[in-house]
């Protein structure tokens, strides 16, 4: 193994995101004696800070530093890299709304190949990375050969590697900065518009009742709402039964959504993709209730349940209601 | 305004239950239900809204065999002017790279002021836009959850970043941009409407029609190239409860009692 590694760091507020150490583990596991290099792009004196905190993990960090980079633009991350990366480089970014707005541009760029939101590393194999996938939802992994012989992209699931305890560094910072120059984009960033604020913030519900696109339609939403109220708790969801306007927002468990911490997860019609799980928080006693007995979210589960949720739910809430009946 | 939607037809995920074949070298295919790559519908909803309001066409292409044909038919029938097939023996095997070189052909032979592509398809690649897109030297935005015509020369888009929030950007034409679901209510297709297109002629072209040179695309061009499929051993799993969905109710109530979320 020759090729040299690099690690693109996402950081926010002069900190470092947490993939910053899960592509170092994956850099081990292409190569256990590779040293990667850090890209660190952005400006001022939050730059600084990041490139420092680095150095302990990093024995090399590139900054790359220039106030049209102060915001993230993989446009114009994209075009700073390509100056700098030599041939054959072997680019690892996280797979996160950064890394699939830069990763497959920059691979064209670079003349490299490009392989997106890999799981697994299994090393090198003469020309060749084995890497693994998944497909169809999670519901099959594929272990995939990428050639780079002449460098890749790989982009890695945020989450899937576990960052490594070892000795620190005493790492170097590289101002890369008059190599890369000016850079202009044909996408200019204007500003950030935050998610507004829901009528109830899942984040802090102990007990949550959380439906997914088995829910059917828009009229079964009630099914979930009669459980939620017999048992105290409250309704949240997974993406398509947002982007069907059946839930606001607001209720939207995930990456694209909110980060929840309840004890309890009932999770119903949900497939359990990664971008839904990565929302979950806390380690919480997950129930999943899919008439799918392949679904990935039996993998994460503590108990399920294989059945039709439109019929389950229901009577649950019989159940519950007859037993706070009794109690009262 | 000129729009090119790349779609794609897949096996729809949340309808199936994906099995492995005997040789472990794909997945069952034979009952598999198939359908539009989600995304994409979206795409094509968004373009016509464009063109309702900016005037235009809407063309729909896909890469693929006859059997995609369906797709293309299935959004013509929701309004998009024209379905074209970009086919040859030449393009199997492709990798996104090489997925990315045959559509970029066809852009080359025509005059787009905007390319769509869903984010994503079932194999989570994420990646043909912005391939596209670098090919092409268009700028790209991924993840676009909005879109506005600011003029006949640029776009004002929202992309889709942590927590729902959104990052407003002026992206200049012609450019790619890759669509995220729920940025519109996509149209309802009757079983009427894809009558009506049944019997419309859809071109098909291939690598020498797209200029295409069949060495850049294909299996022997794939710098990724998938080795098997596998069901992957993750954890202990859930225990699974069993019962009559009653007896299920019961034993779930004092589970959850016990973790004290019922009172
Ligand atoms: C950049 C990006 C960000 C994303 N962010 C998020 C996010 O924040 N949150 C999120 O949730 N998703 C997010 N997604 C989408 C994610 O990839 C999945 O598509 C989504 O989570 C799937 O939701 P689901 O599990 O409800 O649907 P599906 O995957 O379609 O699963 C539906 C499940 O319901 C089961 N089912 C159907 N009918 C019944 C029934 N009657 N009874 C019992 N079970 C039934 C099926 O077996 C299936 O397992 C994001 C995607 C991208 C690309």
């Amino acid at each position: 193994m020759t090729a040299r590694i690099f690690a693109y760091i996402v950081h926010k507020d002069g900190v470092l995101d947490d993939t910053a150490a899960e592509l170092l583990a994956a850099a081990k596991k292409i190569d256990p004696s590779a040293s990667p290099t850090a890209l660190v792009t952005g400006s001022g004196a939050e730059l600084d800070t990041v490139c420092n905190s680095l150095c302990t993990s990093y024995a090399e960090v590139w900054k790359i530093a220039s106030e049209s980079l102060a915001y993230p633009n993989a446009e114009l991350v994209r075009q700073a890299l390509t100056k700098l990366l030599p041939a054959g480089a072997l680019v690892l970014v996280p797979h996160n709304h950064f890394g699939i707005d830069l990763g497959p541009g920059l691979s064209i760029k670079m003349n490299a190949a490009f392989v997106s939101d890999v799981v697994g590393i299994d090393g090198v194999d003469g020309t060749a990375l084995k890497v693994v996938r998944q497909e169809f939802g999670g519901q099959v992994s594929t272990h995939v050969r990428c050639n780079i012989s002449s460098g890749a992209v790989i982009n890695l699931r945020p989450g899937a590697f576990k960052p490594v305890q070892s000795a620190p560094v005493a790492g170097v910072v590289i101002d890369k900065s008059a190599e890369v120059g000016a850079v202009t984009a044909k996408r200019r960033y204007l500003t950030t518009v935050v998610a507004e604020a829901g009528d109830v913030d899942i984040s802090k519900e102990p007990v949550l009742i959380s439906i997914g696109r088995g829910i059917q339609e828009k009229d079964n939403i009630g099914i979930a709402e009669e459980l939620a109220e017999a048992m105290g708790a409250v309704v949240s969801c997974s993406r398509p039964v947002v982007d069907a306007k059946w839930l606001p927002k607001s209720r939207q468990v995930g990456s694209s959504g909110q980060t929840v911490k309840p004890k309890i997860y009932l999770a119903c019609g949900i497939s359990g993709s990664f971008q839904h799980l990565a929302g979950l928080k806390g380690n919480p006693f997950i129930v999943a209730i899919n008439k799918n007995p392949k679904a990935p979210i039996f993998q994460v589960a503590e108990v399920g349940i294989v059945t039709d949720m439109l019929e389950f739910l229901p009577e649950l809430t019989n159940k519950i209601r007859a037993m706070k009946q009794v109690s009262v | 305004m000129e729009i090119l939607v790349c779609a794609r037809r897949v096996p729809d995920t949340s309808e199936n239950e994906i099995q492995l074949n005997g040789a472990g070298n794909d997945i069952e295919r034979d009952d598999l239900v198939y359908s539009i790559n989600e995304p994409d519908n979206y795409a094509v909803e968004e373009a016509l809204q464009i063109v309702a309001k900016s005037g235009g066409n809407v063309t729909v292409a896909t890469v693929g065999t006859d059997e995609d044909e369906e797709i293309l038919r299935r959004e013509m029938a929701m309004g998009a002017n024209h379905g074209v097939l970009l086919s040859d023996d030449a393009f199997n095997g492709s990798d996104g790279k090489g997925i990315a070189t045959v559509l970029k052909g066809f852009v080359q032979k025509n005059r787009f002021d905007l390319v769509l592509t869903g984010v994503q398809a079932e194999d989570g690649g994420a990646q043909v836009g912005g391939m596209l897109a670098a090919m092409l030297d268009y700028p790209f935005a991924s993840l676009v959850n909005s879109i506005e015509v600011v003029d006949g020369t640029k776009l004002k888009i929202s992309r889709e970043i942590e927590g729902g929030n959104r990052e407003m950007s002026e992206i200049d034409l012609p450019c790619v941009l890759s669509i995220q679901t729920g940025i519109n209510e996509p149209r309802y297709v009757g079983m009427r409407g894809i009558r009506q297109v049944a019997s419309l002629e859809i071109p098909t072209y291939g690598a020498s029609d797209l200029g295409v040179d069949a060495a850049s695309v294909g299996e022997a061009a794939a710098n990724v190239k998938r080795d098997d499929y596998f069901v992957p051993v993750l954890g202990k799993g859930a225990t699974i409860l069993e019962g009559s969905n009653e007896e299920i109710a019961d034993k779930l109530i004092a589970m959850m009692k016990a973790k004290g979320g019922l009172q």
